[in-house]
């Protein structure tokens, strides 16, 4: 590669650098995690559960396994003390809810202001099929013709005659 | 037939609309759950003075305001003028220096200027998973009964402080 190749994309890699928020995220690097040790392979699975239904509040679409924030770190181990101490998932969830509300649930629960959320998709299918079989109901109803008259009858008939002896 | 005509654009409208509103929201603003609620308590080293303590008893009485930062931080180094601001317009500041060392947070305050009437060195950010901190700085206004009644996420501007800081403190103040 030549320089006017190198160039261009060092300034990419430079700006992108730049680009990364910093502040948000922000933080000393978490220390190296030491493995996580429970008594129970019960206790192990909950933390697992817990720690991948729960949101990392700074990074915001990952959840707290996934995420390298310092905050997500703390979280953890927060939850894994909190599991080690025999805390059930419910109580888990309501010490994250109570400190990060509802946000921190990648679940959110049913009430008031989610209603939308849950039956949201539920009532737009059920609209639109409504509306798809409103549609389909009125073209049928419009192709069906009405019956046909005596001497509608008699033409008819005659000139399916024709056509047959023709062939003939 | 009008109808037909008159739906889709209906349709097409409440979509706009929703994006509209949805678009314009603004996804780092998480509302704080502790908002009307009795703040959590502490009880933690002075950042100054180790060895005193700094509690959250020491902030009843009065409205104050709790200030999260750290030396790490480059908003709260922009945020910092501001508190000294609201100092000098009688808000009692308190300061929670989060996941900091010692060393670095006093040699902020020695290069930035120190507002606060009492810091707490909160190294392990417990004091701030209690209060729901995610990302610094972020500011809660308490009642003189301690109760939280307004959280600022991101850097304090004079904007905030005149419109929303300065009106609702002199009306805790006012309250009995």
């Amino acid at each position: 590669m030549t320089a006017r190749h190198w160039i261009p994309a060092l300034l990419c890699l430079g700006a992108l650098a730049l680009a990364t928020p910093t502040h948000l995220a922000a933080g000393p690097t978490a220390p190296p995690s030491e493995p996580l040790v429970f008594e129970t392979p019960e206790q192990e699975a909950r933390y697992q559960k817990l720690v991948r239904e729960l949101r990392c509040t700074v990074c915001q679409n990952q959840n707290l396994i996934e995420s390298n924030a310092p905050l997500a770190s703390d979280l953890r181990r927060q939850i894994s003390l909190m599991v080690k101490d025999g805390a059930e998932t419910g109580e888990v969830v309501d010490y994250m809810v109570a400190r990060y509300g509802d946000f921190v649930l990648f679940r959110p629960p049913v009430n008031r202001t989610t209603y939308l959320l849950w039956y949201g998709p539920v009532i737009l299918l059920v609209l639109g099929l409504s509306v798809l079989g409103l549609v389909l109901w009125r073209r049928k109803s419009r192709v069906t013709s009405a019956p046909l008259s005596a001497d509608e009858e008699e033409r008819l008939r005659r000139l399916l005659d024709e056509d047959r002896g023709g062939q003939a | 037939m009008k109808l037909r005509f008159v739906l889709p654009l209906v349709a097409f409208f409440a979509l706009v609309g929703l994006l509209w509103v949805g678009l314009s929201l603004d996804p780092r603003a998480l509302p704080s759950p502790l908002i009307g609620r009795e703040a959590p308590q502490f009880d933690l080293p002075e950042l100054r003075d180790p060895e005193t303590r700094f509690s959250s008893e020491q902030m009843l009485g009065t409205p104050a305001l709790l200030n999260v930062w750290a030396s790490w931080c480059v908003t709260c180094r922009q945020e910092h003028p501001m508190l000294a601001e609201l100092r000098r317009a009688g808000v009692p500041v308190y300061g929670l220096n989060y996941k900091d060392t010692r060393s670095d947070a006093l040699r902020f305050l020695t290069q930035f200027g120190d507002p606060y009437d009492a810091i707490g060195f909160d190294e392990s950010g417990l004091v701030g998973i209690d209060w729901g901190v995610y990302a610094t700085p972020e500011t809660f206004l308490m009642d003189r009964n301690g109760m939280i009644r307004f959280k600022h996420i991101g850097m304090i501007t004079p904007d905030v402080i005149q419109n929303e800081i300065l009106p609702l403190y002199r009306k805790l103040e006012a309250e009995s």
